[in-house]
Formats: structure tokens, sequence, C-alpha cells
């Protein structure tokens, strides 16, 4: 094994003794490094370094013994005594150093040599006499070390070195330039770009955070903020309130358009019907009234009836809302003849018979108010008052009502639950605002709201019909809004002859039903309700999305219809724009023709071989005659072959450029009837269309060239799809989007108009910098760097000039 | 009793003050404006046409050089003033570098500055000085405004080296600029030998520019056709790309701290991402001769080149073919070229001793606009570009005279480069396949990359 310790140059040799004592100094004793490993191919350079390091300090803590010294020249015998006397002068004995006998066999002031001539030293022999010695274990290791290490490296080479670093720095450089590339991207995708490059401008920030970054210096200032602190002010609060939060996220845009269009719609409806109420109230005739009163009655009735076939539980609410008016007349007692005008009219009963009749009327209405309705289920109380009185008469549906009413969709509700009139909105500009639903009981007090509520029913059955809801919805409403209209008592007294029928076969139908029924009915009256709030939801985007559409909708109110008049418009634009399409559809249709003629004429239809054929002949011409044969069966009536040549001449002189006549009635001829322009006139006044080119068909008798196509249009039109369109129809969209300001707003025609570039005349438009796009900037200088390291650059520049200075 | 009568909200109609317009109702029905897409095709066309008929694009001549123009600079406060640089002073006495003032179209201020050709010419980024370098191997420092009464004209600084310096370019925001020459060299402006100079390979580079943006970046381009890019705080080079031809010199994009455009030997520009060099981001052809010199628009969108074909033309950064020429009778071999720092102006210099002065945009409308007429110029940009497709607008709006030197050598290359193209499809249709690849023109141009 031959361990080498190559291409370092500085061994063991300096640190001996007699280096120690800074005597004349002897030569350096170099190991003769054997062989050079083979394996140069390492690639770090860096390892090499550091293991010539290792072995820079190794010899100098540690003095090797001087036994290799002893070679080195005989002349120096003296000097070498002179040490040994010294080397005693410590006290110590040391050990005897071996002296050499025998004279090696090359001496050399360079190397050491081992005796035989073939061999080589290796690290192993000089390693045998330090064995004993302990003090000298350190050493050992080191070099115990050293030799289990690989060979040490070559540097590399200066290229590759600093291709190296070039590679480095390349990489290094490039990172530092994609930081650039969003921005680089962004001006190069930008809609305008403004130069002078200004600050980007900063953005609003909250002002929390402005506060918790600013901090008082002037001594005002300073009292203030103590006035605050002292106090507990909260500096930094939420950025929005939980409320705002929520009122933000409430709507879009879109749904408050919306809502608003059906507010501005109801709001609409109302104000008119208002205004018929008024109307109507200002008739005094006492018998148009009792008309109407008697006509509303027998409506409520029959709608009724009708409600209790269709939908009891809706009829069931009817009967409670009977009871409350119950409730109401024992608590007001409004007919007990206790009011003002009843005590005037008590006053005038004795002598009138009439006040005497109205107080008799008035006292039989209180009667049948108060009356209770479960009288009649009296009869049923005999089979099981303990029944009854565990399940109470009016069901739980009626009070679910008004936890409904602050459900998802309040102003949608308010209309079933509302007894409550708290609405008194008339004439406040506020409320107007508000839903219109809610509007609606404000005009409970007069007498022929009824109508207009049914106008808004309607408005609501519109919608939710347009929403496919079921037939439940259609009789609710209807019912509802019949009981709502307290003024109509009369109405009332007989709904409850009629509802204490209706009680007595509720009751005993509600006795075998289980209670689990009443919570489907539950269901079943909640069910509309969620669904109430959907229409508001689907048909956003159909509705409105422009405010132009808005008022297109309240103009028709139908809103199916909507569909038509954008066809329509459509296809005037088709119209509008004929020269892209031009003439295709007519040569379609010709070409259509052509296609039939052909097939007609080349069909082989299925020949059927008459035994009348002679069979001498040849099969082809067979079957050719049978197909002429079938042919001419088949068109013994319609003569094709002339009609087609019909077509051709029709086409042919439709194709040719017409005479322009510009001749007009003179003297003497426009008197009477059939009076003509003279001949010569004509001639004269004629202009004669100029002979075309002759037609591409002209010598093809049974082909139709259409020659539509205009030349001239053609010649402004695009052939080829430009290259950013992947479809014609992109493109033929761009085309037809105009972007003048006849056909665009001015704000419109200033957006689409904006120019890409805009440069102020007479800036200066710097390159740009980090900091106009927000980045940080470098805050080292350029120069900086390269002065901190001068020296290996002036190294490098001097060995670059000499370099050159040689060259 | 009602009585109905008209109303109106006098705020609709009404002017605030009297300087305000009239308020004109306007009705946008489209029923009312039919033909909207023929009506606008007829205006482009007016637009294209008036646009062709407006070109005008030379405003003025600065002469006085006694020798072609080698080097031109711009200030960089002032919009009016130019530098430039010639190639006399053979003779005795000649005043080789010039200083005009653009408004005035005179020349405001000469130098003796060296003796032999001036080859580069740099203003610092303050503009109160400006260096230039010459063949008399020197580089000088120059105060911008003159010497005072009485004094005679001196540099500030007189820097002698042992080569001859072929180029120059000041640090965008430091006290430190670039020369080239046998190396690049980077000076402080105080010391009287550079601090850093970087070589690979040796060759004569012919120019050297800073990165405007990325400003310890620099580029350079050598006569053995190689571009070699180099890092300023690491002092040194970073990369290197060798092309077909020489590179006569290149240009930063100021919008774009990686895009460069080098005007090369063989006729065309190479624009490249320095991040990527082994394909150009675009080959810019159009030139007939080589291309001497080439600026960026200070907007980074557009850049001019200078030809040895008595042209210049103005390329779009991202197009392949120049959107504009430029040239007159008079005009002979273009040196240099610099586009002015409001990108509205074109300066170039040439060999017949002159400095033109040419609107970036030839036919747009010098001097205050009132605001119709800028919308009006929108909107009729705006036109052009919609109906761009359109055969009529695009044969008019692409229309462009040039001298028959130029047209005929067009010609002619256009049926070499047609030969070449059939020669390299019949190699690929007569030989086994797969066996003779395609390769893009792009990747054609460079030979080599070398890290």
């Amino acid at each position: 094994m031959s361990r080498v310790i190559g291409g370092s140059r500085n061994c063991f040799a300096a640190g001996t003794e007699i280096a120690f004592l800074s005597a004349s100094a002897p030569g350096p004793c170099e190991i003769q490094a054997g062989e050079m490993s083979s394996s140069r191919a390492a690639e770090s350079s860096l390892l090499a370094l550091n293991q010539q390091e290792e072995l820079e300090d190794l010899p100098r803590e540690y003095p090797l013994s001087t036994s290799e010294d002893e070679g080195d020249s005989d002349g120096e015998r003296k000097h070498q005594k002179l040490l040994e006397a010294i080397s005693s002068l410590d006290g110590k004995n040391r050990r005897k150093l071996a002296e050499r006998s025998e004279a090696s066999l090359k001496v050399s002031e360079f190397n050491v040599s081992s005796e035989g001539s073939g061999e080589k030293l290796v690290l192993s022999d000089l390693l045998e006499p330090v064995k004993t010695s302990s003090s000298l274990a350190a050493v050992k290791k080191q070099l115990n070390r050293v030799k289990s290490k690989k060979t040490v490296e070559l540097p590399l080479h200066r290229e590759e070195i600093e291709r190296i670093h070039r590679e480095v720095a390349f990489n290094k450089t490039s990172q530092v330039l994609s930081k650039w590339d969003p921005v680089v991207q962004k001006n190069r995708q930008a809609e305008q770009l403004v130069f002078p490059l200004s600050k980007q401008q900063s953005v609003f920030a909250p002002i929390e955070h402005v506060v918790s970054g600013w901090k008082a210096r002037t001594p005002l200032e300073q009292e203030i903020f103590n006035l605050l602190h002292k106090n507990k002010q909260p500096v930094t609060d939420p950025l929005l309130t939980p409320m705002e939060k929520a009122s933000l996220k409430a709507m879009s845009l879109e749904e408050v358009k919306m809502r608003r269009a059906e507010l501005q719609r109801a709001r609409a409806l109302q104000s008119y019907y208002e205004a018929r109420a008024r109307r109507e109230k200002k008739i005094k005739s006492k018998k148009y009234h009792k008309l109407l009163k008697k006509g509303k009655a027998k409506q409520a009735l029959k709608e009724f009836e009708k409600l209790r076939k269709v939908n009891p539980a809706a009829a069931l609410e009817e009967l409670e809302k009977l009871e409350k008016a119950r409730m109401m007349e024992r608590m007001s007692l409004k007919h007990q003849n206790s009011g003002k005008w009843a005590k005037s009219k008590a006053i005038m009963a004795k002598y009138d018979l009439e006040a005497r009749q109205a107080m008799q009327e008035q006292l039989a209405r209180n009667k049948e108010l108060m009356q209770k309705i479960q009288v009649a289920s009296e009869s049923a109380e005999e089979e099981g008052v303990a029944e009854e009185e565990g399940e109470p008469f009016v069901p739980d549906v009626v009070n679910e009502v008004q936890v409904k009413a602050s459900g998802p969709n309040p102003w949608m509700f308010r209309n079933h639950s509302s007894d409550t009139k708290e609405a008194e909105v008339q004439g406040d500009p506020e409320e107007l605002a508000e839903p219109a639903a809610q509007e609606a009981p404000e005009s409970e007090e007069e007498g022929p709201v009824v109508a207009e509520e049914i106008l808004l029913k309607e408005f609501e059955e519109r919608r939710s019909l347009r929403q496919k809801s079921g037939l439940k919805q259609i009789a609710k409403p209807v019912g509802s809004q019949e009981t709502k209209d307290p003024s109509s008592q009369g109405v009332l007294s007989e709904l409850r002859a009629l509802s204490q029928k209706l009680n007595r076969e509720n009751h005993q139908s509600r006795k075998q039903e289980l209670s689990s029924t009443r919570t489907v009915l539950a269901v079943q009256r909640e069910e509309p309700a969620g669904e109430e709030e959907e229409p508001l939801l689907l048909q956003r985007p159909e509705r409105a999305r422009t405010l132009d559409e808005l008022e297109e909708l309240g103009k028709e109110g139908c809103f199916q219809n909507k569909e038509l008049p954008r066809a329509a418009v459509e296809g005037q634009q088709w119209e509008r724009n004929p020269s892209n399409h031009l003439g295709v559809p007519k040569e379609k249709k010709r070409k259509e023709q052509m296609i039939d003629l052909q097939n007609l004429l080349t069909t082989k239809s299925p020949s059927v071989k008459s035994l009348a054929v002679p069979t001498t002949e040849e099969l082809e011409d067979e079957e050719e005659r049978d197909q002429r044969q079938m042919i001419k069966e088949a068109f013994a009536g319609d003569d094709v072959i002339r009609d087609f040549l019909k077509e051709k001449r029709e086409a042919v002189e439709a194709s040719k450029p017409k005479d322009v006549d510009l001749t007009l009635p003179g003297w003497g001829e426009w008197g009477g009837v059939g009076l003509k322009p003279s001949a010569k006139k004509r001639r004269r006044f004629l202009i004669k269309a100029p002979e075309g080119p002759p037609r591409k068909d002209e010598n093809l008798p049974n082909v139709i060239l259409s020659e539509k196509r205009n030349i001239h249009a053609a010649a402004h039109q695009v052939r080829m799809l430009p290259y950013p369109f992947t479809h014609h129809q992109q493109f033929e969209r761009t085309i037809q989007t105009p972007i003048g300001s006849t056909w665009n707003t001015q704000r419109a025609f200033q957006k689409l108009t904006m120019p890409k570039v805009v440069t102020k005349p007479g800036h200066i438009i710097k390159p740009i910098k980090a900091e106009d796009v927000g980045y940080r900037s470098s805050s080292r200088s350029d120069l900086s760097v390269v002065q901190r390291n001068p020296k290996r650059l002036s190294i490098r520049h001097k060995k670059q000039l000499k370099k050159n200075s040689v060259d | 009793m009602k009585v109905k009568m008209l109303s109106r909200n006098p705020d609709s109609y009404v002017r605030e003050t009297k300087l305000d317009l009239q308020r004109v109702p306007r009705n946008y029905d489209p029923t009312l404006h039919p033909f909207e897409v023929p009506r606008e095709y007829v205006r482009a066309l007016n637009a294209t046409k008036l646009e062709r008929v407006f070109a005008k694009p030379f405003l003025a001549s600065l002469d006085g050089h006694r020798d072609g123009v080698s080097c031109l600079a711009k200030h960089p406060k002032s919009l009016a003033t130019v530098l430039s640089g010639a190639c006399d002073g053979e003779a005795s006495v000649t005043l080789n570098v010039r200083i005009w003032n653009l408004t005035k179209r005179k020349c405001i201020h000469m130098i003796q500055a060296h003796e032999g050709f001036v080859r580069g010419i740099c203003t610092r980024f303050c503009g109160t000085s400006f260096f230039t370098v010459g063949d008399d191997k020197t580089v000088k420092q120059w105060k911008m405004d003159g010497p005072g009464y009485g004094e005679e004209e001196e540099p500030l600084h007189t820097i002698l080296g042992k080569t001859v310096y072929t180029g120059i370019d000041h640090h965008w925001k430091e006290a430190v600029f670039a020369t080239c020459g046998q190396q690049v060299d980077i000076w402080d402006e105080q010391r009287s030998s550079p601090i850093c100079s970087m070589t690979w390979g040796f060759d004569s580079i012919s120019s050297v520019k800073f990165n405007p943006i990325e400003t310890f970046l620099l580029g350079s381009c050598a006569s053995d056709r190689n571009i070699v890019l180099y890092d300023m705080r690491q002092a040194t080079p970073l990369k290197k790309v060798i092309l077909d031809m020489r590179t006569n010199t290149i240009c930063w994009n100021p919008m774009e701290a990686f895009i460069f455009t080098a005007a090369n030997e063989d006729y065309n520009l190479y624009t490249f991402d320095m991040r990527a060099l082994d394909t150009p981001v675009m080959v810019h052809m159009d030139h007939v001769s080589a291309v001497l010199d080439v600026d960026y628009s200070p907007t980074g969108k557009d850049f001019v080149s200078a030809s040895f074909d008595k042209s210049i033309r103005i390329f779009p950064v991202d197009k392949s073919r120049s959107r504009e020429v430029y040239h007159t009778k008079r005009m002979q071999h273009v040196i240099c070229v610099k586009w002015t720092s409001d990108s509205k102006y074109i300066m170039c210099g040439s060999d017949e001793m002159n400095i033109r002065l040419w609107k970036a945009n030839a036919s747009e409308k010098l001097g205050v606009l009132t605001s119709r007429e800028k919308a009006a110029t929108d909107y009729n940009q705006r036109l052009k570009e919609k109906f761009q497709h359109h055969p009529h607008i695009k044969r008019i709006s692409r229309h462009r005279h040039l001298p028959k030197s130029i047209y005929s050598q067009i010609q002619e290359q256009r049926v070499m480069k047609e030969a070449r193209r059939r020669k390299e499809l019949n190699r690929i249709k007569h030989s086994k396949p797969g066996s003779v690849q395609r390769v893009s023109e792009k990747k054609k141009r460079v030979v080599a990359v070398v890290k």
C-alpha cells in the first residue's frame, strides 16, 4: 500500500528542534510522493483545500524526532555536536538518537529514500520508530487519520472555477430579475399604461391601522390622547360592526334592484287603489254601501265554502279569526249601545222607529259576535268531555303563523298575521320605502280596500304561479284576505252560522285524527311560506339586469313576453348587417334545388325486370332503359326539365344588369289614362346597362351557377379569420359592436376609445423603478459591493493586464 | 280646479355656469341610428387614409458636424438638449463633440474633445457633465454648460488608457461608468484606474450598456459575434451567447428588466430574455443591411433601429416586422439613433454629417390638442384597430414608400429566402424521414450559449 502525501509541499519539514532554536535552517525534508494517485477527477476543490490546511498545522505543534534530519550533510557534524550539547543542557537525558552507519544509495538534499533501489518510502515505515514513544501518540493519531484519508485532489483549473462562479452568479441574477415577472406581465396586458409612471396610489388603510401606527407628537395631541385613554375610549374598534357586516352580506346588488323594482310596482298599485278607495268612500249613497256590504258578505260566504272544500286548515284559521273578533267585541263592547252614537240613538228611540231598529240591529250584532262558536260542538261534548278539554279547539297552526312572521321573509308574511294594526302609515314618506305588503294593512280603516288587496294578492299569486307553486297558495291568500277586513263585520256574522256547521263536521273529523295530523297540517302551512321566499331568489336572473329592462318590465307588467322583443331586435340587427351574410340563404336554397334535381335524374331506382324486355340486350342497357322508363312513369305529370330551364332563364334574367329609365312625363304626357312618354324621349333618357361578363354556366345546360356574390362588397370583406380570433362569430361580434359616440353614451365612448399608452408631452419618462411598482429597492449601492473586495479585483486586474502585455 | 301644465326640472337643462357646455339631449335608440357597422367602417377607412395623408414624420435636420455622426446622447434632465460626437478629427482642429438645442434647432456648444473619432458619449445621470471616449485612448469628463467667459475649454478629468476605448456608458444611479475596448472596465469617477475589469475571451468589445432597471447588470457585444452579460456587484461575467454574425450594439428595455435587443450584422434584430439566451424572444427582420444601432422608446413598447441601408425602422417589441420606416433622399448610412425621453421624437445621426429629428408617430399632430381633438384621434385610432383586418384598410395603412435601392433589395432578399426555404424543404423531402430536422428561424441564429 502506498499512502501518499502528495501535492502538499509543506510536510513534516520545518518543525524540528533545530528550527525551534532558529538555527541555520536545515533543508526541508521533503517526502517524495512515490506515486501520484490516479484518482484526480474529484470535483470540489474545497475538499482539497481543507486537507491541505490540516496538513499544514500538523508539524507545527508536534516536533518530530530528528532522526530524519540526520543524513543531511557531513559538513555539519560540528553543528550537530553543538546541538547535542545544547540539548543536554536542559538536564533531562534525552533519548539516544539512532545513528546511521551506512550511506544511503542516493543521498540527496531533497528526498529521503530507503535502502532498496526499487522500494519506495511508505508512510508506515516512517511510523515504525515512533511506535514506542507515548508522547507522540497525538501525532500518530493524526498521521493515521491522514493515512485513512483519500488522495487530496488537485485544485480545479482557473477557468473551471470561473465557470462555476459565473454559473452561480447567473443563477443569482436571474432570481433577482424574476421578481419583475409579474410587473412585466401586468404591464404587457394592461388596457392602458400612463406615463410617466406615477407612484401607485396607496390603498385606503382602515382607520385603526392608521391609528395604531400614529403617535402623538404635539402637546395638544398628547393631551387628547391622554383624555381618550383615561376614558378608555376604544382607539381601535372592529372594521365593521356585526350589524354592518350583516347588512353588507344580506343583499347583493341584483337582489336589491329586484326588490326595489317590486316595491316600486307595489307602491304604484297601492296608490292607485288608494285613490280608488278614496273615490268610493266619497260616495254618499247609503244604498250603494248597503249593496256593497251585502255583495261582500255573499262573496265571503262563497269563498269560505270554497275554502272549506279545498283547504280545511285555512278554513279553520278563518274560524280562528272569528274567535278573535269575538274576543275583540267582548273587550271593546262596541255594539253594546254604549257609544256616543248609540246614546244619541237611545234618546231618539222613543220617537223614531228607525233609530230603534238601528239600536236593535246593533245589539243583535253584539250578540252574534259575542256568541261562542263552540256552542255548536256541545253535542260533541257529550261524547267525550275529557277529550275535548285535552285538545284545544283551535289548532296550533294558528299560533304558528305568528311565529312564521319573524321568519326569513317577514314582509311577505305580514299579510297573514295582520290583525295587528300597527301600521298607520298613511302619508308617512319614510314608510313608503318599506315593503308594500306591510303597507297593505294601512288602509284597513277604509271600507272598500278589499279590491285593492285582491289586486295585491293577484300580484303575489302571479309570482307564485310563475314559480309553479301548487293550488294551495292560490286558495290561501284569497281566504286570508277575507277576514282581514274587520269593517265588514256583517260578513263575519254570516260566516258565523256557517262556521258552526263546519265546526261540527271538523270536530268530528278531528276526533278521528291524531295529533300527528296536526303537525302535518302545520307543515303544509309552512311549506308555502318557504316557497314564498323562493321567487326572490329564483327569478333574479331573468328579471332585471339593467335599469332599462326594469322600466320595460314596469310598462309591460307581463313577465313572460320579455323574450319576444329581444328576438325581434336580433332580427333587426341581422337585417342591418346583410353584407356579412350576403346571398347565403338564397344560394343555399338554389343548391338544395339542384341537389334534388340531380337526385331525381341520377338515382338508380331498384329496377324490376319486366318479362317483356328482350333478354338479348346487355344488362346495363337494360338497366338504363329501365331507369328511364321508371323516371318517365314517375314524372309523367311534371316536366322537370322544362321547369329547370325556365328557372335558369329567370336566374339569368335576374342577374343581368338592368337599364335605368330616367324618363319623366312632360307636356301632354300626364293628362289621361294610358299616356306614355314618347319613344324618342324614352330612348333619350334610357341609360343602358353595360353588358356584364359572360355567365359561367352559359355552356352548361343542366347547371345553374349563381353569380350572386357581390364583387364590390367582397373587396371590403375579410377573407380569412384574423389571428387572435378562434371563431368567426367572435370576430363578427367585435365588428358589430359600435364604439362611436353616436351609439354609446359619453362614458362608454370614453372607455371604449381609451388609448393604450398615454404620455404627457414634455415630460421625461424614466425607466421603471422598483419603488414605482411597490417593490423595495435594494438599499446597498452597486458600487459599495465592488469596493468591498477591491483586493481580489485588483489582483485579478493586474494578472489580466500582465497577460495582455505578454500577448 | 287643477290646471295641468308642462313642467320641467331646470336641473336638466340649465347650466350651472356660463362656461359649462350646453347639455344636448341624445336619444340612443338603436333604431334611430342604423347601419352602425358600415358607418364605422367608412369612418375607419377615412381615418386610415387621413393618417397616411398626414404622415410627415421628418421635422428637422441639424447640421454642423464635419464628418459622420458616430454617437448620440440624450440629456437626462432636459428634453431639448442632445449631445453628439462625430467621426472627424483627422485634420488639425475640429470640434467633434457638439451640444444641440432641439427647440432652437441649433448647436449651442462645441468642443474639440478628442483627436480622431469620438467613439462614445454618455451623460451623467444628474445631467451636469458628460463623458466621451475617443480614438486617442482617453476618457474625458466634461461640464455640460461650457466654460465661463475667458476660460479655456478643458475637461474636468482625463483618463489615459492603454488601449482604445470603443464605447462608454454611465451608471443610472451612481458615480460609476463603464468603458469597453479590450475588456469591460468599470470606473469610479474619482479614480484614474478602473475599480473592476471583466473579460471573457479576447476580442474587441464594441459597446457596453448598463441595465436601466437592475443597474448592476451590464451587457456588451464583441466582434467575435458574442453578447456577454456582466454583473457588476459580483464582478463577474454571467453568460455569453454567440450569434451567427456580429452584434453591433444592444439596448435594454427600460420597462422590462430582463429584456434586451441586439442589433446584428445579419440585418436582423434579436430580442432576448436574458434568463433564457438559447432562443431569442423575437427576431425582428425588415432591414436589408447591417443594423448599426438600436434604442428603446421610454415606454418600452417600441424600439427604433438604424441601419446601414440608409433607413431607420420602428418595431413594436412584440412584432417581428416593423411598423414604420423613415428615410430621406439625402440620408446616408445611419450610424446612431436615439428615442427621446418623452417618447415623442426620434433622432438619428448619419454618415452625411447630419442629425435628423423625426416624429415617433408619423401622423401625430404636434402641439396642444383640445379635448375634442384628442377624443377624435382616440376614436380614429380605435377604429383603425377595429377594422385593421379589412383588406382596404389594411392595404392603405401598410403602404409605405421606399427608395428604389431598398425596395429592390427587399425583393432580392425575398427570392433568396424563398430559395433557401425551398432547398431546406427539398432536403427534408429527399432524406430519410427524421434524419434532417427543421430548425426554427429563431433557433437557427443562435450558435451557442456559453455558461
